[in-house]
This record gives C-alpha cells, sequence and structure tokens, in this order.
C-alpha cells in the first residue's frame, strides 16, 4: 500500500492500524507472561507494564486514564495476577502521569526516564505490597534486581514504541 | 515540542465534561480494583472460575513452547557436563562408594521397619497420585512463585493438592482451570511446610523466601540445631502433605537463621506429581457431631 490513501477502504485501514497498534502490542507484551520460561526470582521486567508506560509518555492525549482498566485486567489475568493488581496500578499510574503533565510543562528523554523509573519502582513495590496482603512475606531486596534490569530496559521499549508509532502514523 | 494538554481540549463544554467523566471513571475504577483485591486477599480462590478460564486459554502456548526451552536449555547443560567430565568422573564415583554403602544401611533398615511394622499391623501408606505432567510456565514477572501445570479439574486435580517431583516436594495447587492449574511452589513467602531434620527428626516450619530459597523456623528456643547439608523431609503434620518427601537442604547457617535451598528445582524437573492430600479429613471442615462433641467437652 502505498503512504497516500487511494480509496477510503485505505483511509479505513490506517485509521484502524492508528487505534489498534497501542493496544495489540500492550496485550502482546501482557502475553509474553506465558513463555515457557521457568525462574525461581522474580528477574524478568514486566514488559506489559513497560510498554503501556511508554505508550502513555510518548501520547498523553491518546488514552484516557480508565483505559487501563481492560488493559490492566487482561495482564492480571494472563499473568495470573490477583484480579484488580494491574487494573488499580495501571490506572494509578496514568492518573499521576495525569498530574505530572499538568505540572511539567517540558518533558526531554531523560525526563522521561526519570519518571518511568520512579513509576517502576512505585508498581513493584505495589505488587510487592499485594503479595504481602495475600501472605507472601518476602523481603523487598527480593525485588531490587527486577526493579534495576526494568529501569535499564525501560528505554529499549521506549524506542521500540517509538518506532511503531511512526508506523502507526505513517501514510 | 510542548506535549499537547491532556487537562484543557479546548473551550468545548462537551470535551471538557468528557474528560471529567474520563477521571471519574477512572477513580471509581480504582476502587473497584481495590474491591476486587479485597476480595482476593479475603477467599483467594475466590475468582478460580475466571482465572481458571484464562489459565485453560494460555496454557497450550506454555506447554508448546517448553519442549523448545528444554532443548536449549539442554543444550547448556550437555555442554558443561562434557566440558567437567573429568572431574565429575572422580566424584561420581567416589559418591557411588558412599551411596553403596548407604543403600546396604538403608536395606537393613528396610527389613527391620517391616518387621516392625508387622508387628504392629500397619498398613503401609500408598502415595496415591491423582495426575503426573510436567511444569509448563511460572510467574517470572510477579514477586509471587507460581508454576502452571498443564492438567485441571478435568483430570482430578483440586485446590490444596501436594505437588512433588522425584527429587523432592514441589509444593501445592492454588487454583484450578478445567485443563490447567497453578502451582504455590515451595520458595513462595505463602508457603508454610511442616519438615523434620532428616538427621535426627528436629521438627521445624519451611517458610518461602520469595527468591528460590527457604527459611527455616525451628520451634527450638536458643541453639540452631541444623548443619550445612542437612536434609529436610515432610513431617505429615497438618495432614495435608505426605510424610518423608524431600523437601530442601540447608545451605547457610548465620546465627538464628537458617537458609535452604529446595531440592526439586521447577525449571529443571522432568516430571511433576500431583498428589492427593494427606490426611483429607485435616483440611475438611469439622462435622457437626464432632463439634457438638467438642462443646460437650468444653462444658
Amino acid at each position: 500500500m502505498s503512504r497516500i490513501a487511494g480509496s477510503s477502504r485505505d483511509v479505513a485501514i490506517l485509521g484502524l492500524r492508528r487505534q489498534v497498534v497501542p493496544v495489540a502490542t500492550t496485550l502482546a507484551a501482557a502475553l509474553l507472561d506465558v513463555l515457557p520460561y521457568i525462574a525461581t526470582w522474580p528477574i524478568v521486567p514486566d514488559f506489559a507494564y513497560l510498554m503501556v508506560l511508554a505508550w502513555r509518555l510518548l501520547r498523553p492525549e491518546m488514552w484516557q486514564a480508565y483505559a487501563a482498566l481492560p488493559l490492566g485486567l487482561f495482564n492480571d489475568l494472563v499473568a495470573g495476577h490477583p484480579v484488580g493488581q494491574s487494573m488499580a496500578l495501571w490506572t494509578l499510574t496514568f492518573l499521576a502521569l495525569d498530574l505530572v503533565d499538568s505540572r511539567v510543562g517540558w518533558r526531554d528523554y531523560w525526563l522521561d526516564w526519570l519518571f518511568a523509573a520512579l513509576a517502576i519502582l512505585l508498581y513493584t513495590a505495589g505488587m510487592w505490597y499485594v503479595a504481602r496482603l495475600m501472605g507472601s512475606v518476602a523481603p523487598f531486596a527480593v525485588l531490587l534486581p527486577q526493579i534495576a534490569l526494568s529501569v535499564f530496559a525501560f528505554p529499549l521499549v521506549a524506542r521500540l514504541v517509538v518506532a511503531l508509532d511512526r508506523w502507526r502514523l505513517a501514510r | 515540542m510542548a506535549p499537547p494538554s491532556t487537562r484543557r481540549r479546548g473551550f468545548s463544554r462537551r470535551a471538557q465534561y468528557g474528560l471529567f467523566l474520563g477521571y471519574v471513571i477512572a477513580l471509581a475504577g480504582v476502587l473497584f480494583s481495590a474491591l476486587l483485591l479485597l476480595i482476593a486477599v479475603v477467599d483467594p480462590t475466590g475468582f478460580n472460575a475466571l482465572k481458571g478460564a484464562a489459565l485453560d486459554l494460555t496454557h497450550p502456548i506454555s506447554a508448546a513452547g517448553r519442549s523448545v526451552a528444554d532443548f536449549f536449555e539442554g543444550i547448556g547443560t550437555s555442554t558443561r557436563n562434557y566440558m567437567n567430565a573429568g572431574a565429575q568422573n572422580g566424584e561420581l564415583k567416589r559418591q557411588l562408594a558412599a551411596s553403596r554403602r548407604k543403600l546396604i544401611e538403608g536395606r537393613a533398615a528396610e527389613l527391620e521397619n517391616r518387621r516392625l511394622k508387622g508387628l504392629l499391623k500397619l498398613s503401609t501408606d500408598v502415595e496415591d497420585e491423582v495426575a503426573v505432567t510436567r511444569i509448563v510456565g511460572s510467574s517470572f514477572i510477579s514477586p509471587r512463585r507460581l508454576a502452571t501445570l498443564p492438567v485441571g479439574t478435568s483430570s482430578g486435580v483440586k485446590p490444596g493438592q501436594p505437588v512433588r517431583a522425584a527429587e523432592g516436594l514441589l509444593g501445592r495447587i492454588l487454583e484450578t482451570g478445567r485443563w490447567s492449574s497453578r502451582v504455590l511452589l515451595i520458595s513462595d513467602g505463602a508457603s508454610n511446610v511442616p519438615v523434620r531434620l532428616l538427621r535426627d527428626g528436629t521438627p521445624a516450619i519451611a517458610v518461602g523466601h520469595g527468591d528460590g530459597s527457604i527459611d527455616l523456623k525451628t520451634l527450638e528456643v536458643g541453639k540452631n540445631p541444623f548443619r550445612r547439608g542437612d536434609v529436610l523431609l515432610t513431617s505429615g503434620v497438618g495432614g495435608v502433605y505426605p510424610p518423608n518427601i524431600p523437601v530442601a537442604v540447608v545451605v547457610a547457617v548465620q546465627g538464628e537463621r537458617t537458609l535452604a535451598r529446595p531440592l526439586a528445582d521447577p525449571g529443571s524437573v522432568d516430571f511433576a506429581v500431583v498428589l492427593n492430600i494427606y490426611e483429607p479429613l485435616a483440611d475438611a471442615p469439622l462435622s457437626e457431631r464432632s463439634e457438638e462433641a467438642l462443646r460437650g467437652a468444653g462444658q
């Protein structure tokens, strides 16, 4: 398909692609949890959260805060988290980033990374606290390697999201 | 580029109300999710139907990919084995000699055991298996240590049943779908396994540490009865886990704290066997008659 839409059908396809790509990539990242990797130590970053965070930081106007509810529900069900965990934590992230956006007019790459790092830290702490409420008493230090890896994985995911965004909006 | 404001979308009243409504929905959603979490905390099996269905839908992907993952992990292991062949050979010969001696001692003990049991007219406990399967996946993202099995209620698997491998205890079933189930591994922070020391039978509780290791809580105060290399077996106390399944080996003793490593590594075990609950009555609520009896005893 050429970059210029030649018919109303092309326009419809491009419009669909604009809307579907962010949601589809987030769901695909959530499905990474299903991979047959068996770990005895929580070390793999939560790519679904990194993905949703990268989309939210790149396109603040694309999703309203409540868009995180269905995405979080999907993640909860696929990853085996208690239902409501990602729903609540993701929506709270979106609301917090809305607050940040209203205070900070200009964001650059480093500031995005800083906010992402803070969000990852709070998100992991939230997961840890929910696990604690459910009776799993593990020290927080167990999660530090995962937090560090997630913080360093964020720029890679952000890169991927930028590339996807360019493809999504190309015409 | 300055980011477009998400708070003020032009002067249209409708757009502004829409935005406000969005925030109301989001906050209501957060409260609703918190309520769902609360239900999950109070009753962990509450959403079993929903979560089981999701597990049923996703586990074939894990199961299909597991053989591929096994293949690549196998390459690494066999290369390492090849490199260490010489040293390993000597080590294995020593171990073989040691285990021969142990085997003879064990046979003698078994004979004596049989004789004594015959005297007492005890029937031998048969571990009845519910299902034999493989581990196909795990929760590698969450702070919980859970694994996925490709068997569910259609094979008779129920929440609470213990799961073991040839090497030792793996954990117990947490939630079930029709064709799949989730296992709470013994390294999870919510797992408590009553164990005893193989050497002298000292009772203890094995509590998961969340990172693949296990904390041992002894009932004795003062001195730590554990030594590095001690092996722990299930004691059968509590009635969930059958007795005498190997659980863990002590790797570090630091004052009052004892750290152990599970003998069965969920990443490398070949088979996982789901067992029946050892004493089903121990898990069941009291019957009316026994409650009456208890009340009578209290008066």
